[in-house]
């Protein structure tokens, strides 16, 4: 009986713990925080009522770097029909950020997440890793990693569907 | 409840160790340094280059980094 009630007690805390861990984990539909409750530093765009493309990269990461065109692609398509993106760097030194964008010059907003408190809040486990958020501010999509072309008709086909084109 | 937690020494195991070991996740934002380039065990070429013309010639065997020869060391 003592083995069974162990076993149970082990078994509860196992779920616990796994429980707790996927507790932050968001999902397609959960409401994306505000980004203003997180003191970015840079500046933030206006963002009500617009469909949200936030990316989490860093300077030093090689995937976030490759994606960065589609990005600009993504902004030129669609930034006149209601798409707004917002580039959160990771970056622990601002240095490192503000020289790969003056190398780097993209037409949307960067800021850094100095603190990584949204980064904690939303649980990023890797970079990039983009959220796409509708005009209603819930997730639509998420997207781990960057794969290339893939990915960026992935990006350009949600966007275009949130905002009907 | 209670006591049903304090008499399973398993629990306590789950609890207490983990707290004792060296386990540490390392966070997005932290991965910076280890991608830094002087993470690189092939950061400097002169150096890899010469490492390995020694490794061959001392024995008598090489390959796996790119680096040719048979093994005479005579290269």
């Amino acid at each position: 009986m003592t083995s069974l009630t162990n076993r149970l007690a082990v078994l509860v805390v196992a779920i616990a713990s796994a429980m707790s861990a996927l507790a932050g984990q968001p999902k397609v539909g959960d409401v994306f925080p505000s980004l203003a409750d997180f003191k970015l530093e840079g500046t933030l765009p206006d963002l009500k009522d617009k469909v949200v493309v936030v990316d989490f990269w860093a300077s030093w990461c090689g995937p976030c770097k490759a994606s960065f065109p589609a990005f600009v692609e993504l902004h030129q398509k669609f930034a006149d029909k209601g798409l707004v993106i917002v580039a959160v760097s990771l970056d622990e030194d601002k240095g490192d950020m503000e020289g790969f964008l003056k190398k780097t010059k993209v037409p949307f907003a960067a800021v850094r997440d100095a603190k990584q408190k949204l980064a904690e809040k939303l649980s990023i486990e890797s970079i990039p890793t983009t959220f796409i958020v509708g005009r209603d501010g819930k997730i639509a999509a998420l997207h781990n990693g960057y794969g290339g072309d893939s990915t960026k008709r992935e990006l350009i086909a949600t966007v275009g569907k949130l905002l009907g084109k | 409840m209670k006591t049903f937690l304090i008499r399973s020494r398993w629990v306590w195991l789950l609890v207490v160790v983990p707290a004792f070991t060296g386990c540490q996740n390392v966070k997005p934002w932290q991965r910076g340094t280890l991608a830094d380039a002087v993470m690189r065990a092939d950061r400097d070429p002169a150096g890899v280059s010469l490492t390995e013309h020694v490794f061959f010639s001392r024995e008598a065997a090489s390959g796996g980094r790119g680096v040719g020869g048979g093994g005479c060391g005579c290269n």
